[in-house]
């Protein structure tokens, strides 16, 4: 490299990265992971492409994967912008519960639907926030801060629900987890909007961008005047607000609340979503549609396993054995080893150096 | 010299992809030798450590430990062969006590468990060895940057036996800590160990250096005796260039400085006397003061990093209030901190988000800059900064050191700043890099900023500052204008015998 002298200005000019074509996005190994999963149910299962118009309504196995998919989905577009800021939520599975146990008691207490949902929305809504003060305001590291509600929460559930299954048969309620729109699932609608509309709210401002930052380091995003504080806080309570949804759907789904049961253990589902879209524990770079995804990976299969007839507790070995595979090809090795083939043709003249 | 080199390097070239960061570099530390080895960053200094101690492997050439060929896997291995090393940025953990530092990995055991209490009595004598009287219970990390190098070079110093690599050891202590280290440095050098020494400060190498060795784009320029050198000559071999700091201008002059940007009355907290300041338009007040001596806390208060308990700020006339860093980047403040891996760059962003990042969090969440603006900015401030990076979308923590502080400083331009912090804006970077961020500031000063800059450099503070400002026990000490503007007067300031005490 040449040293430029003081008054003679080097021309450095960036060059433009490239935009990234299709081809890119379609070669990720989030894609092909589905791809394969999806062959093998295909292999397994030769109906499961099968789409069926029945009712007015979608019917087939790949529809219903999407459908069991949707509040792993849900929880998992929350969890990636928690996961970007280095931290984690393990409460989802239990304001899930909540969620659904505050929608439950309502309706069959008379309160009508639309105040039911609110209500069961915005106890979401201080769950998370309750999260992002232990983080923010105590400093309490996030797995422990979350832990305390992923414990407490389902308690919390139990007194509302008085340690029964409430069940219930509000229209509405029953409308969220069950109706279709346009022909597909309720769940999946709810899902595809809140992941689109995730997606642009990041992209569009600045909130992506300063996620990213305060994930990356906390202590450089403070001293370059961002409010890590008010990020967080807003990354928590979004992340309440995604389990409440998925808690909806979950009681809307079995008519009913399980304080017990519903969404139990599927924190570490939306976790391993996030992760397997390739949004890193360590926080920083994130992306919310890879990890609906990663959603739609594992419950692609887990509906593989079950409608292929093998034993449900192959499932865990299964399910285990491809994330691996997923995160090897994710991992530094791999890209090296990848990119290595493409550097041995001769580099551009404009390379430096 | 007649014996055998204790290690040398023949003939060892190193490519990465394209680049031969190492063009056939011959290399030879003799025992009871300090063997400088300078050269600008990216001339290929630590990767000829790294070939050195065993973490890269050199893809041509050969390596001899006492005249025997040897092959270094990786550098635990080089370390059993006595070759130690300790790396600019201190390599230990940071919570755990300085005694289990020192021994970690070879703690005296009886009957498998550990002996804490000789480990900790052994720690002390060895802390005491260099002149530490301090707790080795306590945790690494709540000693000073300074204190943790020196553990780090006592840890390297008890585990090799022959060689000893010490890459920037002296980057962040102050003059004290500098001779006790070298005083160090000279008996270990007397019991015959070879001792391959990494600096910036040229003068440090003139005073410790037996031999130089300077590299210049992969290719070693000389190797010779440092007598036979002078300063000069060292910095044209490194650069190919005469560079030295112009020397303080007399168009400095406290007459002809202009409006008051900020204004900081009775600003303190605990530990921390209140100070006053104001800082003018075009003006640069440098900072000197030892480690320790409140220069960091000062800049800190300032930028709301530590909220003041007392007093006002007032920007352009107006007061405002700095509780946090947000609120002081709202009205214009930037700060280039002291540990800039720590607090200054996100690491895993590209170069063109660590430009653009200020200015975002000023703008807010909802005033997106899009992507061509700033793909716009960044080029902008990276042409003006002279950043070399080989794209901007590249991460930020692939850049050197001095890269790395020319983006943070890019960052602060971004949001036209009304007065800016620097702290240590020089520290750990190499000569070229160095003189840039002077002329920089020089320049950024010119065009009417208001500058606040901390050096441990005092010929540094020399040559940009307006005003100097010295700090002694937490507290400003001593302000020195125009005509006063000297480094012995400095010195004479820190040491306690300043010549106008402020009240």
């Amino acid at each position: 490299m040449t040293r430029p002298t003081v008054d003679l200005r080097p021309a450095s000019l960036p060059p433009n990265p490239p935009s990234r074509p299709m081809l890119t996005y379609l070669a990720r190994p989030q894609v092909i992971a589905l791809a394969a999963v999806l062959l093998v149910n295909w292999l397994l299962f030769p109906g499961f492409f099968s789409v069926t118009w029945q009712d007015g309504r979608f019917f087939g196995s790949l529809i219903d994967v999407l459908n069991r998919g949707a509040p792993v989905a849900i929880l998992a577009i929350g969890m990636t912008a928690v996961i970007a800021t280095k931290g984690v939520d393990l409460s989802v599975g239990a304001v899930m519960a909540i969620s659904g146990a505050v929608a439950a008691v309502l309706v069959t207490s008379g309160v009508s639907a639309p105040v039911a949902v609110l209500a069961a929305l915005g106890a979401g809504l201080l769950c998370g926030l309750w999260n992002g003060i232990l983080v923010t305001v105590l400093e309490i590291q996030p797995i422990i801060a979350t832990l305390v509600l992923m414990v407490a929460g389902r308690g919390l559930a139990q007194l509302i629900t008085e340690g029964t299954i409430v069940t219930f048969s509000d229209p509405v309620l029953i409308f969220i987890g069950t109706g279709s729109f346009l022909g597909f699932p309720m769940p999946v609608v709810i899902a595809l909007v809140l992941m689109i509309a995730a997606t642009l709210i990041v992209r569009r401002t600045a909130l992506g961008l300063l996620i990213e930052a305060v994930g990356v380091n906390r202590s450089a995003a403070r001293f370059a005047g961002l409010s890590a504080n008010a990020l967080l806080l807003i990354v928590y309570t979004f992340a309440g607000l995604c389990a409440a949804i998925a808690g909806l759907i979950v009681a809307g789904d079995i008519r009913g609340a399980d304080a017990n049961n519903a969404g139990l253990w599927l924190e570490l589902d939306a976790i391993l979503a996030v992760v397997i879209g390739g949004t890193s524990l360590m926080g920083g770079r994130f992306s919310i549609p890879m990890a609906v995804l990663g959603a739609v990976i594992i419950q692609a299969m887990n509906t593989g396993i079950l409608i292929s007839g093998f034993s449900p507790q192959f499932n865990l070995v299964v399910k285990s054995a491809v994330i691996i595979v997923i995160l090897v090809l994710q991992s530094p090795l791999m890209a090296q080893a990848f990119r290595r083939r493409p550097s041995a043709t001769p580099p551009k003249s404009g390379t430096p150096q | 010299m007649t014996d055998t080199p204790v290690l040398e390097a023949r003939g060892v070239v190193k490519i990465f992809g394209q680049h031969r960061a190492l063009d056939t570099v011959d290399f030879a530390a003799m025992p009871g030798e300090v063997h400088a080895l300078l050269g600008e960053n990216g001339a290929g200094k630590s990767t000829l450590i790294k070939i050195l101690t065993g973490a890269y492997q050199p893809d041509a050439g050969e390596l001899l430990l006492d005249g025997q060929p040897i092959t270094l896997r990786d550098p635990l291995h080089g370390q059993g062969y006595g070759i130690g090393t300790v790396y600019q940025e201190v390599n230990l953990l940071p919570n755990r006590s300085v005694a289990e530092n020192l021994f970690l990995g070879r703690q005296p055991t009886r009957f498998g468990l550990v002996r804490r209490h000789e480990i900790e009595a052994r720690a002390r004598q060895l802390m005491a060895g260099y002149g530490l009287d301090i707790d080795v219970r306590a945790e690494l990390s709540e000693f000073s940057v300074a204190v943790q190098q020196i553990v780090a070079i006592a840890r390297a110093v008890e585990l090799s036996g022959k060689v000893l690599v010490l890459d920037e050891p002296t980057a962040s202590l102050d003059r004290t800590e500098v001779q006790r280290l070298f005083a160090v440095i000279r008996g270990l050098k007397a019991k015959g160990l070879a001792i391959i020494f990494i600096t910036h400060f040229l003068d440090q190498v003139f005073d410790l250096a037996d031999r130089v060795t300077i590299l210049r784009n992969g290719k070693k320029v000389a190797t010779q005796p440092l007598s036979t050198l002078n300063t000069t000559d060292v910095v044209r071999m490194m650069l190919g260039k005469d560079v030295a700091f112009e020397h303080h201008p007399s168009s400095l002059s406290s007459g002809a400085r202009g409006a008051v940007r900020v204004q900081f009355q009775n600003i303190g907290r605990k530990g921390m006397a209140p100070f006053d300041l104001a800082v003018h338009e075009g003006e640069v007040v440098g900072v000197a003061g030892l480690l320790g001596s409140g220069r960091t806390e000062v800049a800190r208060l300032m930028f709301g990093v530590d909220a003041s308990e007392v007093g006002t700020f007032e920007v352009d006339g107006k007061p405002v209030t700095i509780r946090n860093p947000a609120q002081a980047v709202a009205v214009g403040f930037g700060f280039c901190p002291e540990d800039r891996k720590l607090d200054g760059i996100f690491g895993d962003l590209s170069v063109r988000e660590n430009i653009i990042i200020a200015l975002q969090a000023k703008l807010g969440w909802f005033k997106a800059l899009n992507r061509d603006d700033q793909i716009e900015l960044a080029g902008r401030y990276a042409e003006a900064l002279d950043i070399r990076a080989a794209n901007h979308d590249m991460p930020v923590r692939l850049l050197s050191g001095g890269n790395q502080q020319k983006v943070i400083l890019a960052r602060w331009l971004a949001i036209d700043p009304t007065f800016l912090i620097l702290d240590e804006p020089t520290r750990g970077i190499d000569v070229g890099a160095h003189a840039e961020i002077v002329r920089t500031i020089n320049r950024l000063r010119e065009e009417g900023l208001a500058l606040f800059v901390i050096s441990s450099e005092i010929d540094e503070v020399v040559a940009y500052s307006n005003r100097i400002v010295v700090m002694r026990d937490r507290e400003m000490v001593a302000e020195l204008t125009g005509d006063a503007i000297a480094t012995d007067a400095i010195v004479q300031a820190i040491a306690g015998t300043p010549q106008e005490v402020r009240a």
